[in-house]
């Protein structure tokens, strides 16, 4: 088994707030993440695919069209967005990292091809602060 | 013979901006800004790297105690700006567009402000990795 992993970044504002709570108590649990008229993030993507190297081309997978998948069903939806407000598959969700993570790995998988098998999806929100989600 | 050391300070924060220009139409807008000018901000996690050059002292073999200046970092920039809204939260940017330019500009007189004019001071802030301003230069 190889694992393959696409490294792509986006841009974001968002904030963490839970609308059925108090300012006070978004300010409580949340600290400074909750300002209400946000704050950005540079955040780091990294897909990652498994699977065995072909044996006419010894890719795993055209990591070219790895990366047109991402940059059309996750990167043109977050980059330079606010994800609280501008990204559809985030409504009615907290806008953390871990959502977030689960929510771009949802978004892709049904667009790659059968001989792929989505692995990992690690999102850092800070070069100190990364999830992963293996699709459990 | 004067030796003079540059010491250097890494601090970082994390803010929503928005580029655009208030006079302009939205198209104009679009045409110059493109994604940065979205309506409902978008952000980054800056990086601000401060240089001050001076000569160590005699006393301490300091130029400046890096824990001073970390102090001085947060309680005039990080506090202004982290977690924040550059457009909305913060006075700076009423009459000026955030860019990386202009950030600078405002975090070096925050901080000129505040250190001994003997030390020559110098701001470079990453917006991105690959993106980064330097104010002011040829120091």
């Amino acid at each position: 088994m190889v694992y393959l992993t696409r490294v792509e970044h986006f841009n974001a504002a968002h904030k963490l707030y839970n609308p059925a709570w108090s300012k006070e108590k978004n300010e409580e649990v949340f600290g400074k993440c909750a300002n209400e008229h946000w704050h950005g993030h540079n955040y780091e993507l990294l897909v990652t695919i498994k699977g065995k190297p072909d044996p006419d081309t010894g890719f795993l997978y055209d990591v070219k069209q790895l990366s047109k998948l991402i940059q059309q069903y996750v990167l043109d939806k977050l980059d330079h967005k606010n994800l609280n407000i501008d990204v559809d598959f985030m409504q009615g969700q907290l806008c953390s990292t871990e959502n977030l993570a689960i929510a771009i790995w949802q978004q892709l998988q049904p667009h790659l091809p059968p001989v792929v098998q989505l692995h990992c999806i690690k999102l850092y929100e800070t070069p100190r602060i990364y999830v992963e989600y293996f699709g459990e | 013979m004067s030796r003079k050391v540059a010491v250097f300070r890494k601090e970082h924060f994390n803010a929503a901006h928005r580029l655009y220009n208030p006079s302009w139409d939205m198209a104009t807008n679009d045409a110059v800004f493109g994604k940065c000018n979205n309506p409902n901000f978008h952000g980054h996690n800056y990086e601000l790297i401060v240089k001050v050059v001076g000569e160590p002292d005699p006393q301490t073999g300091y130029v400046m105690d890096l824990k001073l200046l970390s102090d001085l970092i947060r309680d005039e920039v990080l506090e202004h700006f982290d977690h924040r809204n550059l457009n909305l939260d913060t006075p700076f940017f009423k009459d000026r567009n955030p860019t990386a330019e202009n950030i600078c500009i405002v975090i070096y007189d925050l901080l000129r402000a505040k250190i001994d004019t003997k030390f020559d001071l110098q701001v470079r802030l990453y917006e991105t990795e690959r993106n980064f301003v330097e104010y002011p230069v040829n120091n």
